[in-house]
C-alpha cells in the first residue's frame, strides 16, 4: 500500500499537525519509503497467532478506594496543575472560544 | 590524588563512604568538568546546585553517623525526558520547551534517595525517536570519540546521547538512559560504555515523558557493569502509579556479581548474521565467544527465526504508540502554544503541533496515525502485534536451550553526525541487533568489547531471560574482565 498528498494530508489533519503543501511533497516519498519497508510483514505466518498485548505477564491491580490514596497523584492540586498552562485563567485552562 | 573524574559510581561510593574525598569535592570537581564541556552539547540545562546539595547533604549524614544510601555521593546527569521537580524537563523538543514539572519521577526520586546528585539534564533525541542524537531541537550532541585520523564531529548513538556523552567524556559518572528500541544500547556501544535496559516493568515509567508505553525502560549507563549494577539496584522497584510495574523484589545485583559461567549455555543466534554488518562487528563476536568460553560457558547455536522482522514490526508498533502518547501535547495544558489570530481550538492544535514537534517526531506521528486508522488497523497494527508475539516466541524457545544470548549491540560502530540522513530507513537499521529484546520485553546490556581499526568502541549485547538482570550482569562481567577495555576518548572539547 502506498499513500499520495491527498491522504497525508488527510492523517496530517487527523494527528492535528498543520502542514503546508511543500512539507506534504516532502512526506509522501519518505511514508512510502517507510510503509514499503514494514510491507515484509505480510509474508509471516501468523495462523493462530494471538496479538501481543502485555509484554510482560502483569495483572491489573486495584488500589484501595481512599481519597488522596497518594496525595502526589490525588486531588486538591489545582496551582500545580495549572502551573505550566501557556494560559490558565480564573482556575481554567483557557481556550480560544470553542462554541460559535 | 586520582581525579575524582576519572572515578565510576562504585568508587565514589566506596570513596565518599571510608573518607577518602567529601562528596563535596566529588560534586565540585565534576560540575567543573560539566561547564568545561559545552563543546560536547550533552546537557540541556546544568544543575550545579542541585549536586552540591545532594553532596552537603550526604557529608552531613557520614559526619553525623547516619547510614549512607547506594548511590550516595555519586553526581550523576538525568536524561531530559525524565521529570524533575522545578527542573525544566523538555525531551529535547521545542513543544515542552520552559515545561517545570510539579513532580519528580519515580526513578529520579529514588535515585535522590539514594544519595546521588544531578549535574544537569542531558540531551537526547526529540522524544527519544532517533539513533544518532540529531533529532533534538537543542541541537546535536557529539561524540567526544573521534575517528583516527579525522576531525569530523562523530555520533554518540541515541536516543540517550547526551548520556552516553557524558558518561564516556568524564563528565558525569553515571547517566540514566531509557531504551524503547535500543536507545540505551546502542548509544553506550558507540561511546565505550556500559547500559543496561533492565526488564520491562522492573523501573517505573511513572513521570518519564512517554514515547511507547508497551516498550519504554529505562536503565543505568556506567563505564562498568559493577557501576550499572549498583545504579540499576537503586532506579528499580515497584511503583504503585505505572501499573505495568513489577511488583517482585529487587535483588542484590552488586552483590551477587559473578564471573564464573562454569554452567552456563551461551546462545549464539544465527539470524544475527546479517548482510551489511561489518566485519570487525563479526569478528567481536567471535571473540565475544570465545572470552565467556574462557569463563566456563558453553557456546550454544540457537535460532530466532523472526529477527528480520522484529524491526519492521517495531517501526509500526512504537509510531502507533507514540501517536497516542503525544496526542496530550496539545498548546492547552503545558508547553507551547501557538495560536494564531482569529483561529479556532482545532487550528490552535495544529499549529501547535507544526510549530513544536520536529520532523522525526512528525513522521512518527504521522505514520502511526495511518497505521492506526479505519480500514489499515488490521492489516499493519495486528499484524505487527502477531509478529511482536513470535519475536517474543522465538526467546522463549531459545532460553530453552542456553541461558544468555550474546550478539553484536550494534551493525557499525559511530558515524559522523549528518552521515545518516538522506533516508530515514537506513537510520533505522543501526537498532536492528537492539529491538527484538525490546519487543521481547526481555533485560539487555551492552559492554565495550574493543576498538575497531578507526580507533571507535564496539560493543557486545547479551540478553537475558525475563528478570535474569543478574545472568547478563555476570556475563557482562566476564567479558569486561577479559576485555580490559580501557580506551578513552582523547579531550578536544
Amino acid at each position: 500500500m502506498s499513500v499520495d498528498k491527498a491522504t497525508v494530508a488527510k492523517i496530517a489533519s487527523l494527528a492535528r499537525i498543520r502542514m503546508d503543501d511543500a512539507a506534504l511533497e516532502q512526506m509522501v516519498p519518505e511514508l512510502n519509503g517507510i510503509l514499503q519497508w514494514v510491507e515484509q510483514l505480510g509474508e509471516v505466518d501468523v495462523t493462530g497467532i494471538e496479538p501481543m498485548a502485555a509484554v510482560i505477564p502483569n495483572t491489573l491491580r486495584l488500589r484501595a478506594d481512599v481519597i488522596d490514596a497518594d496525595p502526589l497523584t490525588g486531588g486538591g492540586r489545582q496551582s500545580d496543575v495549572l502551573a505550566n498552562a501557556p494560559a490558565a485563567e480564573h482556575g481554567f485552562f483557557g481556550v480560544p472560544k470553542v462554541i460559535e | 590524588m586520582t581525579e575524582l573524574t576519572s572515578l565510576g559510581v562504585k568508587d565514589l561510593r566506596d570513596g565518599v563512604r571510608d573518607g577518602s574525598f567529601t562528596a563535596r569535592e566529588v560534586a565540585t570537581a565534576f560540575n567543573a568538568a560539566v561547564a568545561d564541556a559545552a563543546a560536547l552539547n550533552a546537557f540541556i540545562v546544568t544543575t550545579p546546585d542541585h549536586a552540591l546539595a545532594a553532596a552537603d547533604t550526604v557529608d552531613a549524614a557520614r559526619a553525623a553517623g547516619e547510614p549512607l544510601g547506594k548511590m550516595a555521593g555519586v553526581p550523576i546527569g538525568m536524561k531530559d525526558l525524565f521529570a524533575t521537580h522545578g527542573v525544566q524537563t523538555t525531551a529535547a523538543s521545542h513543544i515542552l520547551e520552559g515545561f517545570t514539572p510539579r513532580y519528580e519521577s519515580t526513578v529520579s526520586q529514588k535515585l535522590w534517595d539514594a544519595g546521588a546528585g544531578m549535574l544537569g539534564k542531558l540531551n537526547l533525541d526529540q522524544f527519544a525517536m532517533g539513533s544518532s542524537n540529531e533529532t533534538s531541537y537543542f541541537g546535536n550532541v557529539t561524540s567526544p570519540w573521534k575517528k583516527a585520523g579525522s576531525n569530523a564531529a562523530m555520533s554518540p548513538g541515541g536516543s540517550s546521547g547526551g548520556s552516553s556523552a557524558a558518561v564516556a567524556a568524564r563528565i558525569a559518572s553515571a547517566a540514566t538512559g531509557t531504551d524503547t528500541g535500543g536507545s540505551i544500547r546502542q548509544p553506550a556501544a558507540f561511546t565505550g560504555i556500559c547500559g543496561i535496559k533492565p526488564t520491562y516493568g522492573r523501573c517505573s515509567r511513572w513521570g518519564i515523558v512517554a514515547f511507547a508505553s508497551s516498550l519504554d525502560q529505562a536503565g543505568p549507563m556506567a563505564r562498568s557493569v559493577e557501576d550499572c549494577a549498583i545504579m540499576l539496584g537503586a532506579m528499580a522497584g515497584f511503583d504503585p502509579k505505572d501499573s505495568t510495574s513489577l511488583d517482585m523484589p529487587v535483588p542484590d545485583w552488586e552483590a551477587a556479581l559473578s564471573s564464573d559461567l562454569r554452567g552456563k549455555k551461551v546462545g549464539i543466534p544465527r539470524e544475527y548474521r546479517m548482510e551489511g554488518t561489518d566485519q570487525a562487528i563479526l569478528d567481536c563476536w567471535e571473540q565475544g565467544k570465545a572470552w565467556l568460553k574462557d569463563a566456563g560457558a558453553e557456546i550454544v547455536d540457537v535460532s530466532l527465526p523472526h529477527t528480520k522482522y522484529a524491526l519492521p514490526a517495531y517501526y509500526i508498533v512504537a509510531p502507533a504508540e507514540a501517536s497516542s502518547n503525544l496526542a496530550r501535547y496539545d498548546g492547552v495544558r503545558y508547553g507551547l502554544r501557538d495560536l494564531p489570530e482569529g483561529v479556532g481550538l482545532q487550528d490552535m492544535y495544529a499549529a501547535t503541533r507544526a510549530a513544536g514537534f520536529g520532523d522525526e517526531v512528525k513522521r512518527r506521528i504521522l505514520i502511526g496515525t495511518y497505521v492506526l486508522s479505519a480500514g489499515f488497523y488490521d492489516a499493519y497494527y495486528t499484524q505487527a502485534q502477531k509478529v511482536r508475539a513470535l519475536v517474543a516466541r522465538d526467546f522463549a524457545l531459545a532460553f530453552e536451550q542456553c541461558d544468555v544470548i550474546l550478539a553484536p549491540t550494534t551493525p557499525t560502530a559511530s558515524f559522523p553526525l549528518g552521515s545518516m540522513n538522506e533516508d530515514p530507513l537506513t537510520m533505522y537499521l543501526n537498532d536492528v541487533f537492539a529491538v527484538p529484546a525490546s519487543l521481547a520485553g526481555l533485560p539487555a546490556m551492552s559492554v565495550p568489547a574493543t576498538i575497531n581499526a578507526d580507533g571507535l568502541p564496539l560493543g557486545l549485547q547479551l540478553v537475558g531471560r525475563p528478570f535474569d538482570e543478574q545472568g547478563v550482569l555476570n556475563a557482562g562481567l566476564a567479558i569486561q574482565q577479559r576485555a580490559g577495555f580501557m580506551a578513552k576518548p582523547e579531550k578536544w572539547w
